[in-house]
């Protein structure tokens, strides 16, 4: 990495970088749809339908995983809301899909199934653009955006800051909870959207669809990482950082923190719609249990896990998190909360700079940089001022 | 069985003891065959002139006791034949045939039964009689209820038989009846008065009637609107109560060491599983005691959560001060533990939580004002533990330390305060209010692994709105929005007005980022 105070511009992404990109490219648009495709259903390469749906829907996550990175890891605010803009594009999602079914649906009515239950007669307002596939994917971008950007410009305006940022987030995702899982809003209450039938006129259940979404994930993952890797190189990036290490410093040299916050905020919140857009087709289901709390914190974890201010460390996490609750809630479903909390509880205390860190110091190569931005980050967050730092990377300075 | 058969016993009483016989054989007969309209109205014909021995039949005919021959109407008792109307005994012949009863049938026996025993001698039965005629509109009711306002002796038996004659009258065909009626009805204060009122006036034809209607139904209204807004306030504060409880722990905690124990929570629900381990031993050992389980359990949920935060505070906490968010993540890694090992040693349903007999009940102020018992002791509690806690931390030692060492640990440390130890003394404390909080919410919800989860986010609300470190905006804080969340409930309805309170805290805290009570200094930088 380069220390050179004269802005420069770091390479978006190094050699090895680059090969490890293309590999995951070749994997996800080659490699998965061969194993899962061409390969007998007995053979030992096979990749079967449940391990595609997984992958899928645990790339989604890593998207999400990504956008927290963006946010908290690179300009230090923890979101406990992102479960909210997941949810939001994926209602989006949804209510196409849930137009898709036609008259397919129990009740054989234009109207889905749980508008006939109630007894409408038409379609909410706002619903009015869902039959379009093309409106939808505005609205995947839109309804996120929007409502990040509300929101973000209020609370940064008034400098709500740290803690009271993460809990207000909580209190917004919470409240939109609540609306969600209301009969009268039109959004299916609390059993959501599902049983969907079609996208694009196409059935939705088979494994070409399946595969397509899946490649389509894959490559949008890819994507927003290098977006995200662009962005934190570039000077906006450095301004991020400079403001999660020292906000009034970065107001003192002449920069206006609020438009740099906003603008990460609303980037995080439309990556978190496209995510859970993809998220939807896949998974077959959304209901307002995706905005609950611990949907949300979760979330936060798994780019601890995997390293904060790292973006491939996040994308790590939330396969590391998600393969071992699949895994275990199978395997010994009462014991996933006791291995949940206590990698909340390893991770923070043992291992501040998530999994990457952790091979870096393992691999005895000097962590000096993430060190660095760890020990600053510790101090920002400090409530007290004389709080002492870190004790990981105490001696780093 | 008692139920029907005590009272069958004295009807059959006064039937033979009883020279007065004004029920005659037709009138029986009618009462017992035909179709359904004519014996109803056969039944209203007979309870216009009330009298014992109708009385009895009537009982007999919704005991199903009653067998008809072509000549005799029998009331079957001890497997021997009666005559209805004379009383004597007669053969019961093998073809006689059982009355059918059909539902509608019987809710007229029993409209009969209560009219008639409006004129008991037993003052209880009238009472239950007049309760039992309370939502009764049918005019053929009057002159029984007139023969028992005559009668009747008690004053507030009498008030209510003359709302009840009011309320039939209401229905009256009479236009000029309906509006005296009205007016009568406008002195009373119920609700159940005010949607009769309102159901009448739907009907209304006549403007007269209407507007002494009207005019009945405002003032009932100004009456009970007192009341209501009585109950209003009250809820408001019982919600605020409980959220001054479940808010102040975290007061402590996270208001005054910064950190963000989001295991406050599972702290209350270990305090509230304690309390059902409590009763679950007095049930047991100590059945005659029962109600004095919640004496005892108070303490054992203080310090079993008081135990498990020190334990949190030793283990994990002390790492973290300083690092907000991260707590937050550890805490909150604690409480998804906790709550699995509340499921697996008591099971993932919820639990029961009986409340003592002396918190049944309530306090009956106005007609339509009744304070629950349970919650008035609830709000008493969150206040004495609020007091307790105001002088545990402004007036003791241990209070002293915990305010120098969060306000300048370098310096208290200096002093040779062991700032390690008054940490864990300060968290232990704040969980064991957690505790207390749980004690009580047992006794007023439910009691399950997820018991925590329904409060965390209302608690960080009342701690953040009320300004952190600030015990008295933590009072302001839950008291205000216990009481905007009950009258918005009014209004909007629960989930709404839920919603509402939520971006009321949004928007507040935009524009006081500090929350109500600022704190001054350096250390309000979080």
């Amino acid at each position: 990495m380069n220390h050179s105070i004269l802005p420069q511009r770091a390479p978006l992404l190094s050699t090895p970088g680059w090969s490890a990109f293309f590999a995951a490219l070749l994997v996800v648009c080659a490699l998965v749809p061969v194993l899962h495709l061409a390969t007998p259903a007995d053979s030992v390469f096979h990749m079967s339908e449940y391990m595609v749906a997984l992958v899928g829907k645990i790339m989604c996550y890593a998207i999400v995983a990504l956008a927290m990175d963006l946010i908290w890891g690179y300009t230090g605010i923890l979101s406990l809301g992102h479960g909210l803009y997941f949810a939001l594009g994926g209602y989006a999602m949804g209510m196409y899909l849930m137009r898709q079914i036609g008259r397919d649906g129990n009740y054989k009515s234009d109207l889905p199934d749980f508008m006939v239950f109630l007894d409408w007669k038409t379609l909410p307002w706002h619903w009015s653009l869902s039959d379009s596939f093309v409106a939808t994917l505005f609205l995947i971008v839109l309804v996120p955006g929007l409502v990040a950007f509300v929101f973000g410009y209020f609370a940064f305006r008034s400098r709500i800051k740290g803690v009271y940022f993460s809990i207000i987030t909580q209190a917004m995702t919470f409240a939109a909870m609540l609306l969600f899982f209301r009969n009268e809003t039109g959004f299916g209450g609390n059993n959501g959207f599902t049983d969907f039938k079609r996208i694009l006129g196409l059935p939705i259940a088979t494994q070409g669809m399946r595969m397509t979404l899946f490649v389509m994930t894959g490559c949008t993952l890819l994507l927003f990482f290098l977006l995200s890797r662009w962005l934190v190189a570039s000077k906006f990036g450095r301004v991020l950082q400079a403001i999660r290490d020292a906000e009034t410093r970065v107001m003192f040299s002449g920069y206006k923190p609020l438009p740099y916050k906003l603008t990460i905020w609303v980037i995080s919140a439309v990556m978190c719609g496209v995510a859970g857009a993809l998220y939807v087709p896949q998974v077959g289901i959304i209901n307002p249990s995706e905005m609950s709390t611990s949907a949300s914190i979760e979330m936060a974890i798994w780019a601890a896990v995997g390293g904060r201010a790292t973006l491939v460390g996040p994308i790590i996490g939330a396969f590391v998190v998600n393969g071992a609750k699949s895994w275990l809630t199978v395997v010994a479903p009462e014991y996933w909360l006791y291995f949940l909390g206590a990698l909340f509880i390893v991770v923070t205390l043992f291992m501040p700079d998530g999994i990457v860190g952790l091979c870096k110091r393992l691999l005895g190569r000097s962590a000096k940089t993430a060190s660095a931005v760890q020990q600053s980050a510790a101090r920002e967050e400090g409530q007290l001022p004389d709080a002492p730092v870190a004790p990981a990377t105490g001696g780093a300075a | 069985m008692f139920r029907f058969l005590l009272p069958l016993a004295t009807a059959a009483l006064l039937l033979f003891g009883q020279a007065a016989h004004a029920l005659t054989a037709d009138a029986a007969r009618a009462m017992a065959s035909g179709d359904t309209d004519e014996r109803i109205a056969a039944l209203a014909k007979a309870t216009a002139t009330p009298d014992a021995a109708t009385a009895a039949f009537v009982q007999a005919m919704s005991d199903d006791a009653v067998k008809i021959t072509p000549q005799h109407v029998i009331v079957m008792k001890d497997d021997k034949g009666f005559d209805a109307a004379t009383g004597a005994e007669v053969p019961v012949p093998e073809d006689a045939e059982d009355i059918v009863n059909n539902n509608r049938m019987r809710g007229a026996f029993e409209g009969t039964l209560a009219s008639l025993k409006l004129l008991s001698r037993d003052k209880a039965e009238r009472a239950a009689a007049i309760a039992a005629l309370r939502e009764e509109s049918d005019e053929s009711r009057l002159p029984v209820i007139d023969q028992a306002l005559v009668a009747e002796t008690d004053a507030g038996l009498k008030t209510q038989l003359q709302s009840i004659r009011a309320r039939i009258q209401l229905s009256s065909s009479d236009a000029t009846q309906r509006a005296a009626a009205a007016a009568e009805l406008g002195h009373s204060a119920s609700p159940a008065t005010r949607t009769l009122l309102i159901e009448q006036m739907k009907q209304e034809d006549n403007p007269a009637a209407k507007a002494a209607m009207q005019q009945a139904l405002s003032a009932v209204e100004g009456r009970l609107v007192w009341g209501e807004r009585l109950a209003a306030l009250f809820s408001g504060i019982s919600l605020g109560s409980i959220l001054l409880l479940v808010a102040l722990g975290l007061a402590i905690t996270y208001g005054l060491m910064g950190v963000i124990n989001m295991a406050h929570g599972e702290l209350m629900m270990i305090g509230a599983y304690a309390t059902y381990v409590v009763q679950g031993l007095f049930q047991k050992y100590l059945p005659g005691a029962f109600d004095f389980y919640l004496v005892a359990a108070v303490p054992v949920a203080f310090l079993a959560s008081a135990l498990v935060g020190a334990a949190l505070e030793r283990g994990v906490i002390r790492f973290l001060y300083g690092r907000p968010l991260e707590t937050l993540l550890a805490t909150w890694g604690i409480s998804l533990m906790l709550q699995q090992l509340v499921r697996s040693l008591f099971g993932a349903q919820n639990v029961g939580v009986e409340n003592p007999a002396w918190m049944s009940g309530g306090l009956q102020l106005m007609e339509n004002l009744q304070l629950p018992w349970n919650r008035l002791v609830i709000v008493g509690f969150a206040f004495a533990v609020l007091g307790a806690m105001a002088w545990l931390i402004g007036r003791t030692r241990l209070g002293l330390f915990v305010r120098g060492v969060t306000q300048n640990r370098p310096i208290a440390s200096c002093m040779g305060v062991n700032t390690a130890r008054i940490d864990t003394y300060a968290f232990a404390l704040g969980s064991g209010i957690a505790g207390l909080a749980g004690c009580a919410l047992s006794q007023i919800g439910n009691v399950g692994p997820d018991l925590g989860q329904g409060y965390i986010v209302d608690a960080f609300m009342v701690v953040v709105l009320g300004g952190v470190g600030q015990l008295a905006g933590t009072v302001y804080a839950a008291l205000g929005l216990g009481v905007l969340n009950k009258l918005l409930e009014g209004w909007t309805g629960a989930v709404l007005a839920k919603i509402a309170v939520l971006v009321f805290i949004i928007v507040f805290i935009q524009k006081r980022p500090q929350g109500i009570f600022a704190m001054k200094g350096r250390s309000a930088e979080a």
